[in-house]
């Protein structure tokens, strides 16, 4: 298998195009805007509540700072993975780039992981540059560290997730917005079909509940780390994933 | 070193090439020859395992294209007609990217890479982003990287194009010189190019193969007289009626009249030269003889010829997808 090399040569079309600079600059610009008001609104809360000892009970860094952020961020990555995954395979066919990847000695599976893994180390960094807003929280605050590991793992798989659909999408088109917009619907799709589940009730809700996103993503933030959602998660991803190996191998089987 | 066996091809309904089959030798330089939309790019794309063929067989180093594309590719250096590079990679990374996928060792590919730069003409470049290189750059950098695994057969689709005279005869000696120790199949629809470069000649068109074999072969197949110009001043009737009592002299044709100087082609069975007996006989006629030569046939008459006749013969038939 020769991903290494897909991948090397993913990362470095990231970093010389504007895309990567770009969409990092964004996610932490919003990211730490959302961080600042949640902990603003946090420090005059904290401030209030000296003069009433009642509310200071309730009053908890984590469940206040951290949860919310988490749940901001999963819906700035519903806006900005599409944009990172675009052009993965959209842009080879387009360029007909994909016609020299695709004879060289390299399986279809090895570029789709070495493109995946690519993607997938990006938004890896650009999460990881956020544990700075933890570390200021701790500074100030008790941080329960336990749930602040747990969302950041349930942010980890969900984007594992998004970036898996995002590379099946660029995988069936050479025009990169189409393939932006259908990732972006397709998730959201997932991440609202959770809204329906209180209507519909019985076991037609919870089918949809356990397909919503955003449902599996809560427990995570809360400090759960269930199974249930880790599984949730990974399938979605091997299910893409094995979907966009099916779509690039069709080419060899269309006669 | 290539085998193709009635190879066919389908678009849906139309058809981009149908029944081809052919062979080239190992060290061996053969042209793909064919109007544009005659089916070399679909030809090349199958042996270079990108799409599989409808119906027949490839082989290439002895694998075949479908169940041992892997083998295959590691073999082959292709570079396609679009010439199709990452424009947002700079020149030398690139080059290194395509040598650790076709397998080069790590420490061997920074000197393969270099050595490919060179011979290439690109190694003043190395440090440019692709996309901002000129299209004769880019041209060579999509052949140096068809080039870096050092492979033993090569597939290059129009190699030549879109290059400035003075690059088209270096790229040309290039490829010229890849001939014994790899073996090339190029297609173009320059027709100097291939009696340049080649050694044999497939002549497609419509999808069909029409005409294949070293160059000179068919050349003396499709013209099997030898053809001498000639301009003489003298009275037309019997210039042509003595010519062509010269023994071996097959046919003599008007060109054209000007100031009294009439210009004839004679043709003549190809082991004969009449030069010499038409320039006795004009001095014997006191004519004035004011140009008399040999005319070489060349690949690209053969070629008008065959393409000309098959269209001539064509009843019906639709226009082929590229």
């Amino acid at each position: 298998m020769k991903v290494w090399p897909i991948f090397k040569k993913e990362m470095r079309l990231y970093f010389t195009s504007p895309v990567a600079y770009v969409v990092v600059m964004i996610f932490l610009l919003i990211a730490g805007y959302f961080f600042y008001s949640i902990f603003a609104f946090f420090t005059l809360a904290s401030m209030q509540s000296a003069m009433n000892p009642a509310m200071a009970r309730d009053l908890n860094v984590t469940d206040s700072v951290m949860r919310p952020l988490f749940s901001n961020v999963s819906v700035i990555l519903l806006l900005l993975l599409p944009l990172l995954t675009m052009r993965l395979f959209a842009e080879e066919r387009r360029s007909g780039t994909i016609e020299l990847l695709l004879t060289f000695p390299v399986r279809d599976g090895a570029v789709l992981i070495g493109k995946y893994l690519a993607a997938f180390a990006l938004y890896a960094v650009m999460l990881g540059l956020t544990v700075l807003y933890p570390g200021i929280v701790a500074y100030f605050a008790r941080l329960e560290t336990g749930p602040v590991f747990t969302g950041y793992l349930g942010l980890l798989l969900m984007g594992a997730a998004f970036i898996a659909v995002g590379i099946f999408t660029s995988s069936l088109t050479e025009n990169q917005i189409v393939a932006a917009i259908t990732t972006f619907g397709t998730l959201l799709i997932f991440w609202i079909l959770g809204w329906s589940a209180d209507y519909a009730g019985g076991a037609v809700g919870r089918v949809l509940q356990h397909l919503s996103i955003l449902e599996h993503n809560e427990s995570f933030a809360k400090g759960v780390l269930d199974t249930k959602d880790i599984i949730y998660y990974l399938n979605f991803t091997i299910l893409a994933l094995f979907l966009a190996l099916r779509s690039l191998e069709a080419r060899r089987w269309k006669g | 070193m290539i085998e193709v066996q009635g190879l066919t091809k389908q678009y849906g309904p139309v058809t981009a090439i149908r029944d081809v089959s052919f062979s080239v030798a190992p060290g061996e330089i053969v042209g793909f020859l064919g109007p544009n939309g005659a089916g070399k790019s679909t030809a090349m794309r199958i042996l270079s395992c990108f799409m599989p063929a409808t119906s027949g067989t490839a082989r290439v180093a002895g694998y075949d294209v479908f169940t041992q594309s892997m083998q295959v590719r590691r073999r082959i250096g292709y570079l396609p007609e679009s010439v199709p590079l990452y424009t947002d990679m700079r020149v030398a990374p690139y080059l290194d990217f395509v040598a650790e996928v076709k397998g080069v060792a790590r420490g061997e590919r920074r000197r393969r890479v270099a050595d490919v730069m060179d011979r290439c003409m690109i190694a003043d470049v190395q440090n440019r982003l692709i996309g901002q290189l000129s299209k004769g750059y880019r041209q060579r950098v999509g052949l140096a990287q068809a080039l870096v695994s050092d492979p033993e057969v090569l597939i290059l689709d129009e190699p030549t194009i879109g290059l400035d005279p003075r690059q088209i005869t270096e790229i040309r000696s290039l490829i010229r010189a890849l001939a014994g120790r790899h073996t090339v199949i190029l297609s173009t629809h320059i027709l100097p190019e291939v009696s340049m470069v080649c050694g044999g000649v497939v002549i497609i068109n419509k999808g069909a193969i029409v005409a294949q074999g070293p160059i000179d072969t068919l050349v003396e197949q499709f013209f099997p007289t030898a053809r001498v110009e000639v301009e003489i001043v003298g009275p037309p009737p019997a210039v042509r009626e003595m010519i062509r009592a010269i023994p071996g002299v097959v046919s003599v044709h008007d060109e054209a009249t000007t100031n009294g100087a009439g210009r004839y082609v004679v043709e003549s069975a190809r082991e004969r030269d009449v030069r010499a007996e038409i320039s006795r006989l004009a001095a014997q006629q006191q004519w004035s003889l004011l140009e008399l030569k040999r005319v070489g046939t060349t690949l690209e008459e053969v070629f008008i010829r065959i393409v000309a006749g098959e269209e001539a013969s064509a009843v019906a038939g639709g226009e082929v997808a590229p």
